[in-house]
């Protein structure tokens, strides 16, 4: 065992005052990848203002350790700013592995805080272990989903990975757990004037039942129509899920907003039943949808690709079939 | 006011679902498949066209690429861009987004000048998102990616960006590197004339030597990070096709959905 192995980390992500799901994900396999072998312990690292509360729901999830920088300057996020404070206290402590959320903020902050250290970044990771040898195999998605390539970091330290919401189950609260919070200052911002100021954030509300928490989403893509779509929200609301859809179907605008893309540029979503309908199963897509539970998929072209990830396949018209199974699902509900 | 904007050439995204990896040789199999710019670089060159009419000046492009890469840039001067570089050698061969950024970090320095250097917030085959932020830091610029909103006053720059359920506003001054997304326009379609003016546009390929770069910060023996095997995703799925009369596979699917557990 080498004395001086550093510690997994996982940087923490904020919405508004709450910790975001991804970075609890990311906690478990932190601790799963120190356990291989991967590195002492687990740390997280929690930047903010006025956010010290969050360290214990941090370490109930897995963290040993918490590093706490509260500062003003840190109130909203700001890509030079934390990457400097983020920066400086990697330099100070070593840590052996690094993982971001594949946010829009955690892809920005991790690329620019490889940049600086001039070590290694993997992508939107969909899995990380580490191999018979030590090291730390990041798997990353190409094409789409297509194609699956192992990213190594031999050389340089740490090794940074960023993943998407999703990829990694949230581990268990474990109220019991105890561990050590540790304060650290950005007195590095001392003197640094930022060329950017941010302004404002503005979030709308997420809706009730999000996506990606939904026991079955009803997806929608191109083939389905403007005057389709409404069969879609009431078969979604028949079977509490949620509806999901295509890129197409977004920029159509016929899904309500961007919360329902599904795929490499939108969520990932492992539901207990996933219903397609007019999707053509491309690779974007599916990369977000594949670890769902049962996938049924109707479409009216026999030879759509989307049949081969499917566990069943109608060929039907979707327009015409969506009315026909919500007829089903009401004399069913009214037996 | 003068722009860069960085393209890729990347194999057309409609047609992903043809590429797979051979299982003897365990190398990627994309024969046939078509090259285009990066579907957001064109949101990137149309960013860069529409500044240029606010404020007047120069729209440059840039890539990183094989010799081939040569057409796609033409396609980028057909839409109205002014001038095109394209940085190539074998030795960038291999590349990971950090040994990129230093190519096209070195290769904007040395046309100088740049008021402004736009890319697209992602590319379609590698994705990372990666290059605009790395870019900035190695030109020691202020940077954002994610761009949907760009709105130039004077020397300084009103900007919003993509988060999860919603945006950011910034203000910033330039020069900066920005990556934009899709929403921030519409690209403008080509027309003949562009195409026959793209021809007797300036067109410049630089290699590692005109760019004074080491090899071993570059391509390969430059970047921290190593590809190792490629791999298939493994779906698994039983492929069962559900027939008979419209109301049968409906019943059917019932059944399905109440064995799920999503229907009572
Ligand atoms: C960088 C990048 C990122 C992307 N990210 C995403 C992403 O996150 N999510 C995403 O979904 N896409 C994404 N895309 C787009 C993606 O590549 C595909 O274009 C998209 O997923 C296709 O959507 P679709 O299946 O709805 O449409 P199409 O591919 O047009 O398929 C429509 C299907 O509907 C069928 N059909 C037509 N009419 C009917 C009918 N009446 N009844 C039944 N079936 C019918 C057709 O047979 C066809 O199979 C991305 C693309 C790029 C370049
Ligand atoms: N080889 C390259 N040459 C020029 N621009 C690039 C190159 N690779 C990436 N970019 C730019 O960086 C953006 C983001 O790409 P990526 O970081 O690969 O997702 C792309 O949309 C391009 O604008």
């Amino acid at each position: 065992m080498p004395e001086r192995l550093g510690a997994v980390w996982v940087i923490a992500e904020l919405t508004g005052n709450r910790l975001t799901e991804v970075s609890l994900e990311l906690l478990g396999k932190a601790r799963a990848l120190a356990a291989q072998g991967g590195g002492s312990h687990t740390s997280a690292v929690l930047m903010g203002n006025d956010t010290g509360s969050l360290a214990e729901e941090l370490i109930v999830h897995g963290a040993d350790r918490v590093f706490l920088i509260e500062d003003p300057r840190l109130a909203l996020y700001q890509n030079d700013l934390h990457a400097f404070v983020l920066a400086d206290l990697i330099k100070k402590h070593h840590p052996e592995i690094v993982l971001f959320a594949a946010s829009y903020c955690g892809s920005e902050l991790s690329a620019t805080v490889a940049a600086r250290l001039g070590t290694g970044l993997a992508a939107h990771c969909t899995d990380l272990r580490i191999d018979d040898r030590g090291e730390l195999v990041q798997v990353v998605p190409a094409f789409g989903g297509t194609v699956l390539g192992d990213i190594f970091c031999r050389e340089t330290r740490p090794r940074m990975a960023s993943v998407k919401p999703g990829i990694f189950p949230k581990p268990e609260r474990e109220a019991t757990r105890t561990g050590e919070v540790i304060k650290e200052t950005a007195a590095v911002l001392e003197g640094y004037k930022s060329p950017l100021k941010a302004v404002r954030i503005v979030r709308r509300q997420p809706p009730e039942l999000p996506l990606e928490k939904a026991p079955a989403v009803v997806a929608g893509g191109w083939g389905v129509g403007a005057e389709g779509w409404h069969f879609l929200e009431k078969l979604a609301g028949e079977l509490g899920g949620a509806v999901g859809c295509t890129r197409p179907a977004l920029d159509e605008g016929w899904a309500q907003s961007e919360d329902a893309l599904i795929g490499t540029s939108g969520k990932t979503v492992r539901p207990r039943i996933y219903l397609g309908f007019g999707i053509s199963g491309s690779a974007h897509h599916i990369v977000g949808m594949k670890d769902s539970g049962v996938v049924i998929n109707i479409n009216q072209d026999p030879d759509a690709p989307v049949f081969r990830i499917s566990d069943y396949g109608a060929v039907a018209d979707a327009k015409e079939f969506l009315p026909v199974l919500l007829e089903k699902i009401r004399e069913h509900k009214e037996e | 006011m003068k722009i860069a904007v960085c393209i890729k050439p990347v194999p057309d995204p409609n047609h992903y679902n043809k590429i797979t990896v051979n299982p003897e040789t365990k190398l990627l199999e994309r024969k046939g498949i078509p090259m285009v710019i990066n579907p957001v670089d064109k949101n990137a060159i149309e960013a860069a066209l529409q500044l240029k009419e606010q404020a007047g000046g120069k729209v440059v492009l840039v890539s990183m690429a094989p010799p081939d890469a040569r057409e796609k840039l033409t396609e980028g001067l057909a839409m109205g861009a002014d001038e095109a570089f394209l940085l190539s050698d074998r030795a960038f061969a291999g590349s990971d987004t950090l040994a990129t950024a230093r190519v096209l970090a070195a290769g904007l320095k040395k046309i100088g000048g740049f008021d402004l250097i736009l890319a697209g917030a992602e590319s379609a085959d590698s994705g990372t998102s990666h290059i605009p932020s790395q870019l900035g830091e190695l030109m020691g610029l202020p940077h954002l990616n994610h761009l949907i909103e760009l709105n130039l006053e004077a020397a300084s720059l009103k900007m919003k960006t993509k988060i999860e359920y919603g945006y950011a506003e910034y203000e910033g001054n330039l020069p900066m590197v920005l990556g934009v997304a899709k929403e921030i326009n519409k690209p403008r379609y080509t027309t003949l004339m562009g195409v026959v003016a793209a021809r007797n546009k300036p067109f410049t390929i630089w290699g590692l030597d005109e760019l004074e770069l080491d090899p071993a910060s570059t391509g390969l023996a430059g970047s921290p990070t190593q590809p190792g095997e490629l791999h298939l995703p493994r779906h698994g799925r039983k492929a069962e096709l559900l027939e008979g009369e419209p109301g049968d596979i409906a019943g059917k699917i019932v059944a399905i959905l109440r064995a799920a557990g999503v229907l009572v």
